[in-house]
């Protein structure tokens, strides 16, 4: 009997990398929900804190920018306005903060035991998942309250979150494996996120920035993928600025590709430079 | 049949050692701008460094930790690697567990591998050991039937049924061990790598896990490499060693002939165990450095060997009274012997100076296992104790000089083994006169 022997050798596991990954499928179900179950253990109020940190910045920031600043809302309510993109927007940032720790909190596993680390960044994206679609209920509970009912291009929903997901994997990728090497990223992914919520039309529409402008406001790869969430739960009035979301959806892909690549050169080395 | 169930070929892996420039290291306390522009300036120069034009770096030095290293190993062997700290132990054992690529040369496999490179290794503390027991397998690479399989003889090894349920970081350190590897014992793999587990755990339990550990081997036919630094553990469960040094493959034979080998070997002047130096700042009387000189290097003795014991006392405050006293204490914290110097015309009672105090005992018979030194310089007149050290100077005793042919040496057996003669008369039955005669 001849069995099939395992070979290692210098850039070997290259080439069994995705079989590796579908192998050990389990262990990133194990981590996600390893990850969930600790989240939000001795809390007092456990996972309601999915539901009332989005709350509250969507209260901020209706107050702030639809009745104090009286910026347009496009037709549908403002806080209907605000969540729509804040859905995204907050999954897109937790991921990218989960993401970009996630090796560094598992060091220990990842300098004892073999698996494609392409695992952990991406199950620490799952965890953000699961928190969005929580606070997706509030959405729901805000469409009720308003009576608002949104038309077919609700359908096209599950096509955008795909869309937030790639954008979050690829730039987490990119952070994560640099973050291995160059610690200085934990400082800059906080500073990312704050800039972000204010350079991302999350409070306000994008329409309200001047047409010629929109071009270059779309190379921020989350513009696209908030307009599409708008659009598709908004429907009616609001429309997506096509060249801009083309735009976006390059970046976002280019991204991912990319953010895959770059972790997959680098992830031989993890181990010796953790 | 049996055939090569790892084969390593050429195997070499090098690492690139960074030393860090001078100028950080200048300042003790480096204000925030400092620390901003260093690390501005080290991701410029790396950043400059991964792109094409590579300069020779002089902060950067190549350090071979593994230099063509090939051997065999059949299945259902018990090899036992070991090595001084350095010799590339666990470098060769992170790549065969394929936590890293070697630089070189190659390694082929059959079957399954599961290393224990440290147990409890992806525990999560705010986890319930039942949560632990699936995410440890998980991370084991055990399916997730294979584990529910399982459970309950896990659970029965770790002894820990009724906590269940808590989280593991209110386990004692006991239970967390006990738990972390009884998950990693009950593995299937074809090939199990340990590397240090044993120095965990209560006594019971560390014989538990090398009779678990043996009959891996022996009684299932998996192949089993196992690293150590206690010579005892090794010659108890192997026949077969690899004898690492620098890198390279030193000797791969015999356990015995190995663990000669490894004793005989020069020692590295860096690292003593056997040896006691008093912190820089002490002042009084104080013990300045103490040695215990074994049997062989490395701070290992052979049972029933003469040993010494060297202790330097620093006086600045001679008194008539001065006693010192040492004891030898076990890894279980229990105090074996005690031996005390107590002298009024002793030259440290009358002058200050640095006196060097020799005890030989010679024929130290204590069992095999873990030993430490328990030290005190004290005035039993006024009832003051001038210093007092505990732990100090760890040896190990083992009884590799020293085989029962037919069955091994166990741990714990005893904890002093004294030198017997026997004597055996025959009784003749038909003869009711006579009488049997054994005396010791």
């Amino acid at each position: 009997m001849k069995t099939k022997g395992l070979v290692i050798e210098a850039g070997r596991t290259e080439r069994q990398y995705w079989k590796d990954l579908w192998n050990y499928r389990e262990l990133f179900y194990f981590l996600a929900w390893r990850d969930i179950l600790v989240r939000y253990k001795q809390t007092a109020i456990g996972i309601a804190w999915a539901l009332i940190r989005p709350f509250l910045t969507m209260v901020v920031f209706t107050v702030v920018f639809g009745n104090l600043a009286k910026l347009p809302s496009d037709g549908a309510p403002y806080p209907i306005l605000v969540f729509s993109a804040m859905l995204p927007w907050q999954f897109f940032a937790n991921a990218l903060s989960e993401c970009s720790n996630s090796l560094i909190a598992n060091s220990n596993l990842i300098s004892k035991v073999y698996f494609p680390r392409l695992i952990v960044p991406s199950s620490a994206v799952l965890v953000s998942f699961v928190d969005f679609m929580i606070s997706g209920m509030i959405l729901l509970g805000l469409m009720a309250w308003y009576n608002f009912v949104p038309d077919w291009r609700i359908l096209l929903l599950p096509l955008f979150i795909l869309i937030a997901f790639a954008a979050a994997v690829g730039s987490g990728l990119w952070l994560a494996a640099l973050n291995v090497e160059y610690r200085d990223f934990r400082y800059i992914v906080p500073f990312i996120v704050q800039f972000g919520l204010y350079i991302s039309p999350v409070g306000f529409s994008s329409s309200i920035v001047p047409e010629e402008w929109r071009l270059l406001y779309s190379l921020n790869p989350m513009v696209g993928v908030i307009d599409g969430f708008r659009w598709a739960i908004l429907g009616g009035n609001s429309n997506i600025y096509l060249p801009g979301f083309l735009l976006s959806m390059g970046l976002v892909l280019l991204l991912l590709v990319s953010g895959i690549w770059y972790f997959r050169k680098m992830e031989r080395t993890f181990a010796d430079v953790i | 049949m049996t055939h090569s169930i790892i084969r390593v070929e050429n195997l070499s892996k090098k690492y690139v050692i960074s030393h860090q420039r001078e100028s950080s290291s200048v300042h003790q306390y480096r204000a925030l701008r400092d620390v901003i522009s260093d690390k501005v300036r080290s991701l410029g120069r790396n950043l400059v460094k991964s792109g094409k034009n590579k300069l020779p770096d002089p902060t950067c030095e190549e350090f071979w930790a593994l230099r063509d290293v090939s051997f065999d190993i059949q299945q259902g062997e018990a090899i036992g690697i070991i090595g001084r700290n350095g010799a590339g132990k666990s470098t060769l054992l992170k790549i065969l567990s394929r936590i890293t690529e070697p630089t070189a040369g190659r390694i082929v496999v059959q079957g399954r591998v599961a290393s224990l490179l440290e147990v409890g290794t992806g525990f999560h503390p705010e986890l319930t050991g039942r949560e632990n027991i699936y995410l440890n397998g998980s991370i084991l690479g055990m399916a997730r039937s294979e584990i529910q399989k399982k459970f309950d003889e896990i659970v029965a090894f770790a002894e820990v049924e009724k906590f269940l349920d808590t989280p593991v970081k209110r386990y004692s350190s006991g239970m967390y061990v006990r738990l972390a590897f009884a998950v990693a014992a009950h593995l299937e793999p074809e090939i199990l790598v340990v590397d240090e587990v044993l120095a965990v755990g209560d006594s019971a339990f560390q014989k538990k896990c090398l009779g678990k550990m043996g009959d891996v081997a022996t009684k299932e036919g998996r192949t089993v490499l196992f690293v150590s630094h206690s010579m005892q553990a090794v010659s108890q469960l192997t026949k077969r060693c690899i004898l690492l040094s620098k890198g390279n493959v030193q000797f791969d034979g015999n356990t015995n002939r190995a663990i000669n080998l490894y004793l005989a070997s020069p020692k590295d002047s860096a690292e003593q165990p056997a040896y006691y130096r008093a912190p820089a700042n002490k002042t009084g009387n104080y013990l300045a450095w103490a040695k215990v000189h074994t049997s062989e290097a490395e701070g290992i003795h052979c049972w029933g060997n003469s040993i010494t014991f060297e202790f330097a006392l620093h006086i600045t405050q001679p008194d008539a009274n001065l006693l010192f006293t040492f004891q030898v204490v076990s890894a279980f914290q229990q105090q074996i012997c005690n031996f005390w110097f107590s002298e009024p015309d002793a030259p440290f009672c009358r002058a200050p100076g640095t006196f060097i105090l020799r005890c030989e005992i010679p024929k130290f018979r204590l069992y095999m296992g873990l030993y430490t030194l328990k030290a005190w310089i004290c005035n039993p007149r006024d009832q003051t104790v001038l210093e007092k050290l505990m732990d100090i100077c760890p040896f190990e005793i083992t009884m590799h000089n020293f085989e029962r042919p037919e069955y091994q040496w166990g741990a714990d057996e005893c904890t002093y083994l004294e030198d017997a003669v026997w004597q055996i008369a025959e009784t003749c039955s038909e003869n009711s006169d006579s009488i049997s005669v054994i005396a010791s």
